[in-house]
């Protein structure tokens, strides 16, 4: 049998539940649940404290945090999002899955060849995302995976109204002809 | 400042593992997001689906058994709302959601990595208002921490339940329509030959 790790794709089903099987290993571990935005959030809330002198004062979030005890910090989570970078290039370099351009094939089509138009785009989108993210508390690991296998209320309705209008989005950007051109 | 460093070291096993989870699963790709909302290409849905039915048996197993405690978000009506639709425009432009944008940049591609960059931006816009976001956030009420079993006044086992049946049932019905399409291979994407 062929080394799974130099295979380039896995069935979704076999990756599904090997989150699934991840997350009861995460809950079992650490009590807790597999998320990815709230890293950034901690992330940007200490680069804060850095750059801007007494912000723990001016700023409410510090305090609020703290008295929630949850005060920002490097944590389990944040040590799970280094690990996710960590983890996708050893599997892409095992199975040679790299190189893919700058620009995406559909997104040539749709926008042309400009690589800045691209990147332009992603960091305004991603922006947007993760503070959509952040005012939800959760993406599609934390509400998506995590919070609806707890049957929160908030996550499902978190997850379908994100991926109706994620649809929409995406059908009002590429249309019908889009569908040929992935 | 710092969780304990082997609590540190488990997120990172626990992150390196969903890494290659992602990565073989494919969805660090660009063109496997979009494919799914244009409804070409499956592996998202399959992939979550698989990954909720499957977890949700361990994880009540585990509070059952004391070994664990459930991780809810509240129930903020504004902020989940307009997070959805904000992060729904934002993944369908980018083509990657949080998690699948890391694993993108480990993987090597170069929009994703600007990408991550935004996602800084965004996490501080989103510290730098949060006090003036509050109103916004709380706009429509707060019910708290709630589950469907709470809200029904029902056992989470038939929640559980009904998500491996309704599991179960998907999946068959996914393997007898490819069997029944196979000869159209031609057409189909990349992960739905991983399953033929």
């Amino acid at each position: 049998m062929k080394n799974p790790l130099t295979m380039k794709s896995w069935s979704p089903y076999i990756a599904g539940a090997g989150i699934g099987l991840l997350s009861w290993f995460a809950f079992a571990t650490a009590d807790r649940p597999i998320g990815v935005t709230t890293a950034f959030e901690y992330s940007a809330a200490l680069a804060e404290k850095a750059a801007v002198p007494h912000v723990e004062q001016t700023n409410e979030y510090f305090a609020k945090k703290k008295a929630e005890g949850k005060p920002p910090k490097i944590d389990w989570e944040w040590m799970l999002v280094i690990g996710v970078f960590v983890g996708a290039m050893i599997s892409s370099s095992l199975s040679g899955d790299r190189g893919a351009p700058v620009v995406p094939p559909l997104w040539r089509w749709r926008f042309g060849d400009s690589a800045a138009k691209r990147l332009a785009a992603a960091f305004f989108a991603g922006a947007l995302m993760m503070f959509g993210a952040r005012l939800a508390q959760g993406c599609t690991s934390g509400h998506g995976i995590s919070g609806t296998m707890q049957l929160a209320v908030s996550s499902w309705i978190f997850i379908i109204v994100a991926f109706g209008i994620a649809t929409l989005t995406v059908w009002a950007i590429y249309g019908k002809e889009g569908v040929s051109h992935v | 400042m710092f969780d304990s460093p082997p609590k540190l070291l488990l997120g990172l096993v626990t992150g390196i593992l969903f890494g290659v989870l992602l990565q073989k699963g494919r969805v660090s790709k660009f063109e496997v997001i979009v494919g799914q909302f244009l409804f070409k290409d499956w592996t998202v849905v399959r992939m979550m689906g698989t990954a909720v039915v499957v977890g949700s048996v361990g994880v009540f197993a585990l509070v059952a058994a004391d070994l664990a405690s459930l991780h809810i978000r509240p129930m903020l009506l504004g902020g989940v709302l307009l997070g959805a639709v904000l992060f729904g425009i934002g993944m369908a432009v980018f083509g990657y959601c949080p998690g699948t944008s890391v694993a993108g940049c480990g993987e090597g591609r170069r929009d994703a990595l600007v990408g991550v960059l935004g996602m800084f931006a965004g996490a501080a816009t989103f510290v730098v208002f949060y006090e003036q976001l509050q109103p916004i956030i709380q706009a429509l009420g707060d019910s708290g921490k709630i589950t469907l079993p709470d809200l029904t006044n029902t056992s989470p086992w038939l929640w559980v339940s009904l998500l491996v049946a309704g599991g179960t049932a998907a999946l068959l019905w996914d393997r007898s329509y490819r069997k029944k399409n196979s000869h159209l291979s031609s057409q189909l994407v990349e992960s739905d030959r991983t399953l033929l």
